[in-house]
């Protein structure tokens, strides 16, 4: 079997829980325990790994070491930064909301920690295995949009206010392209259950069938992000991940060199290390579900199941901050046209294409569907994007500028 | 704009080198880790002035004379002098308080440009935080006050320099001291008494530094 | 009338309901991370749109001038480095060409070369750095700005070694420079910017042709030809805004007129443009740069200075192509060790006065970078 780890897991937690057979109603706490505590505790753990992972990729970027006081190549750097958020003086403004100014941070933390239980990490590993998963994710996700605006309202700070506006007007209209680009990958895998749509991305005639070759590829040639509607899907989920993320290039509500830190302004100690960690968790459950759409979930060639997860959302997360450590951030109004006049058009030519993709495979096979899609699919999304960049950028910026030496 | 932006990638590109070569060339990471390492000091970085002396005793070899050019010449005025007196009230040529107030001193050299005994130099040690704000960053003579060997070690080059400039303003003093001598004993020859007070030479009270000693 | 007090905000109308109604006011600074220092913009803001915006600084001044009038001449040299804390050298060259004009010093021109090497390697640091900063203020999270810093290091090393220090230099005098090359500079120097033009194909690789930088930059801040005549800017400002006019081409003070270089002009008068015309211009600078290093001559490196600096009465305006624009130093001598009047006409002060009339009508975003594409400093805006 390749996907022994998850077995093991999924059989220690049976292990635990028939220490409690006799007790029906205490059984069911340890379930209740056992499906989300280790969860939650495992994504604050590897918030923690990936503010150190990004602190040191950036350092790196950036030509410096990095931290490297505490602990070897600094990795108990979180822990000192922990420590320190909590021991730091809890700074309330005098004039704030102080009701909302407490509850913000929470109020982030929840949405993202129940985001997380909708990844299947892995063959049984699911928290909440819902039949209609990926739309509960994508309904509880938007919440911390409400979360950032109170923060921003409560805060009573103009930079505050603006990161609020900025975080309200970003999130909600980058949510639509964000599931349109999902719809297409739904579509194709006919579920909104993740496990089913995960199990869509194997090459089911292929898993089975004993060759070793086919064994490997038919866990990687079957990820979305191999087919071609599934690419463009993938980098359109990717970009808007980034801008429900608050990450850069699109990290406008907390923009440092305009408005401050925007909605984080105001907060300080405790309450800012939560936020931040609701922050980075909220990102990493839509890398998840970006993983698990796109990536192929927990497939993977050799073992299959929670490492090869767990690679792919470290590995996203690495290009997100190889990204963040490159680009410099659009501005609001680019950023709104980016998504209303770029990404949406293109992510509904994307569910066509799917279809497109889709019909001709049933019609023809799958090599005739990759050869039209690729190159009559991927043509016309490509087509239409330079149309659109084009549509929507001023004269000015068509021609490449040439500028003259003079004496 | 088209689905993949080329300008992006490249500076992707750009990133990712940075990224790996940081790992195994020296000039991609040029961080020194201060405490453990320091950042090699040239000869020639300035930070506060000293005085100098020569020979063994501090006081006695002094080079100032407390002509309070330097103090004048001062632009943000961080320099206080005193002239020494002896026990009889009368003027000694050196300084009885010299005091740099090194959180007003902004290292413009200047001080050093107008000593004409080469009395005052600019020194490189740069660790001078203190706990105290205010005596502790007021230097006063004693602490002033390096020799000639620790001028040496700092910058040798420009050390060397110093003294032969100062052996030759000696030499040429002796020779001029000399020759007045001849003259006055040719004077003294003619009428019985030589004027005692004419003899004092213009770097008075100098002790002639010896170059090959200090070094 | 000043044509900062008769623009009307570009694409905006204000009206007098609207002013009391939805205009949030924001005092940005002077504690702001991209503010470049403690200068504050008071911004009006309609949502995201800069209605107005009013420019408040002062918060480091000095005294400077007035300090310069009851000390003498030279003493007056270490204080110039603090005018524009990066680019001391240059403003060490544009006193002392106006002493020098006051005076009558003949500089030999070994000491010319020295200068215009010194010169030329400050004007790599202030323009690499002011591009890290400008993309900082883009919003990337400092990586510009480090490979930035990781150049300017060397070159700062090289100004540590000639002048013992790296930025308050003090290097140049009345007549000359302070001292000369020691061992072995000008091979480091040579190889540095040998190795420059590398750096500078990187940074453009990085940023010139990011879409992000192109959307962000192309169009904003506009300023046309006649305005930026107008509002008297200089620099690469002007040069930005299709103007020819650089101090080293039009006045060929020191020995300018030896070498080959050439301006650039940019065409739109944007911010992009302005950060292309600055890194075109690190390109010319190190042309220069090797022109100056191959002719150096050998000789002396001060020139006949009076031991007292004592100007007979008249009055001089000495002036340089700084990194920033025109810096000039205008002297009145009655005749005194001490000048009876020292004015400072520093570029970034002046350049800094289009910025209400090329934010109007942006948003809040726009505000910082043109801010950052101005190129200012504060220690020389507040003197």
């Amino acid at each position: 079997m390749n996907n022994f780890f998850d077995l093991k897991l999924v059989e220690l937690g049976r292990w635990i829980e028939a220490f409690f057979a006799d007790f029906p109603s205490l059984k069911l706490v340890v379930h209740l325990l056992l499906c989300t505590l280790p969860l939650a505790l495992s994504f604050m753990g590897a918030f923690a790994f990936t503010t150190w992972l990004e602190r040191k990729g950036l350092a790196r970027i950036q030509n410096r070491p990095g931290p490297n006081r505490v602990g070897i190549f600094g990795l108990l750097q979180p822990i000192a930064d922990g420590i320190k958020m909590l021991i730091k003086e809890d700074i309330v403004p005098e004039r704030s909301d102080k009701l909302f100014h407490f509850l913000a941070p929470i109020m982030l933390m929840i949405p993202a920690l129940i985001g997380v239980g909708f990844l299947p990490l892995g063959d049984g590993l699911h928290a909440l295995p819902l039949d209609s998963a990926i739309i509960f994710f994508f309904a509880i996700s938007s919440l911390n949009t409400i979360a950032v605006f109170m923060a921003g309202w409560s805060s009573r700070n103009k930079y505050s206010l603006l990161g609020g506006m900025r975080a309200v007007a970003q999130m909600i209209s980058y949510e639509i392209p964000l599931v349109l680009s999902a719809v297409a990958v739904i579509m194709i895998a006919g579920s909104l259950n993740a496990q089913e749509v995960v199990a869509s991305q194997q090459i089911s005639s292929w898993v089975g069938s004993g060759n070793i070759l086919q064994e490997f590829f038919g866990r990687i040639l079957g990820w979305n992000v191999f087919k071609p509607w599934g690419f463009a899907g993938f980098i359109f989920f990717f970009v808007a991940a980034l801008a429900e993320a608050n990450r850069s290039p699109f990290d406008l509500p907390e923009a440092d060199s305009e408005i401050i830190a925007g909605h984080l302004t105001e907060y300080s100690g405790f309450k800012y290390a939560i936020f931040f960690m609701g922050e980075y968790i909220s990102a990493f459950a839509i890398a998840g579900i970006g993983v698990t759409l796109f990536l192929g979930g927990w497939n993977g060639p050799v073992f299959s199941g929670l490492p090869w997860f767990v690679l792919k959302l470290f590995s996203l997360f690495a290009v997100m901050i190889w990204i963040r450590g490159t680009l410099p951030r659009l501005r609001v109004d680019q950023l709104m046209g980016y998504a209303w006049k770029f990404l949406f058009p293109l992510a509904i030519l994307n569910i066509f294409l799917a279809g497109f993709y889709h019909f001709i495979e049933r019609q023809w096979g799958t090599a005739i569907a990759m050869l039209a899609g690729w190159i009559l699919g991927f043509g016309a999304l490509q087509l239409a994007a330079t149309a659109l960049s084009r549509l929507n950028q001023s004269p000015i910026m068509r021609s490449k500028r040439v500028y003259q030496l003079v004496e | 704009m088209s689905l993949l932006a080329k300008g992006i990638l490249k500076g992707m590109a750009v990133t990712a080198k940075n990224f790996f070569q940081s790992y195994y060339r020296k000039e991609r990471l040029p961080t020194v880790q201060y405490p453990e390492e320091k950042s090699t000091i040239t000869p020639f970085t300035r930070n506060f002035p000293f005085l100098l002396y020569d020979g063994d005793d501090a006081v006695d070899g002094m080079r100032c004379t407390a002509c309070t050019l330097c103090e004048r010449a001062c632009p943000p005025q961080c320099i206080y002098i005193i002239k020494d007196k002896d026990e009889k009230g009368k003027p000694i040529l050196r300084p009885r308080i010299f005091d740099i107030d090194t959180s007003v001193c902004m290292s413009c050299q200047l001080c050093v440009e107008v000593c004409p005994y080469e009395a005052i130099r600019m020194d490189s040690a740069f660790e001078l935080s203190n706990e105290n704000r205010f005596e502790g960053l007021l230097i006063n003579r004693g602490d002033l006050l390096k020799s000639n060997d620790y001028y040496h070690a700092l910058n040798p080059v420009e050390a060397r320099e110093t003294d032969d400039r100062i052996a030759a303003k000696n030499a040429l003093a002796e020779a001029k001291k000399k020759a007045r001598q001849k003259k006055t004993r040719l004077a003294a020859a003619k009428a019985k008494r030589p004027p005692s007070r004419l003899k004092k030479s213009p770097p008075a009270r100098e002790k002639p530094p010896q170059p090959e000693k200090s070094e | 009338m000043s044509p900062v007090q008769t623009m009307p905000p570009r694409g905006y109308h204000l009206s007098k309901d609207e002013l009391g109604a939805d205009i949030l006011e924001v005092a940005m600074g002077p504690h702001h991370p991209s503010t470049h220092g403690v200068f504050r913009m008071d911004l009006k803001l309609d949502g995201e749109t800069v209605v107005d915006l009013k420019p408040v600084f002062g918060y480091l001044h000095r005294n400077h001038e007035k300090i310069a009038e009851d000390i003498s001449y030279p003493m007056s040299m270490p204080f110039t480095d603090r005018l524009d804390y990066l680019c001391g050298m240059t403003n060490n060259w544009a006193y002392a060409l106006s002493a020098e004009k006051l005076i009558e010093i003949e500089v030999p021109e070994r000491a010319e070369y020295l200068r215009v090497i010194v010169g030329e390697l400050t004007r790599l640091v202030n323009h690499c750095l002011l591009i890290g900063f400008f993309i900082n203020d883009l919003g990337a999270l400092g990586t510009p700005l480090l490979y930035a810093l990781r150049e300017r290091e060397k070159i700062l090393d090289l100004f540590e070694v000639l002048s013992g220090a790296r930025m308050m230099v003090n290097y140049i005098r009345f007549g000359g420079v302070r001292c000369d090359l020691p061992e072995g500079w000008l091979g480091e120097c040579q190889r540095i910017v040998d190795a420059f033009p590398a750096f500078l194909d990187e940074y453009e690789t990085l940023l010139t042709e990011n879409e992000i930088i192109i959307a962000r930059a192309q169009n904003v801040g506009v300023v046309t030809r006649e305005e930026a005549i107008d509002f008297s800017l200089t620099g690469p400002m002007l040069r930005a805004s299709g103007v020819n006019y650089d101090i080293r081409k039009v006045d060929r003070y020191g020995i300018y007129d030896r070498f080959d270089f050439k301006i650039p002009i940019g065409g739109h008068g944007d911010c992009y443009d302005r950060f292309m015309v600055r890194m075109l211009e690190m390109r010319e600078s190190v042309k220069i740069l090797k022109q100056a290093i191959r002719d150096l001559p050998d000789g002396n490196i001060m020139g006949k200075a009076p031991k007292i600096f004592r100007p007979a009465p008249g009055e001089a305006y000495g002036r340089i192509e700084a990194p920033k624009g025109e810096l000039g130093f205008y002297l009145i001598s009655d005749g005194t060790p001490i000048p009876y009047r020292f004015k400072v006409r520093p570029p970034s002060f002046v350049n800094l006065t289009a910025l209400r009339h090329m934010c109007l009508g942006h948003k809040v975003a726009d505000a910082v970078i043109i801010l950052g594409s101005i190129d200012i400093v504060l220690g020389e805006v507040d003197r």
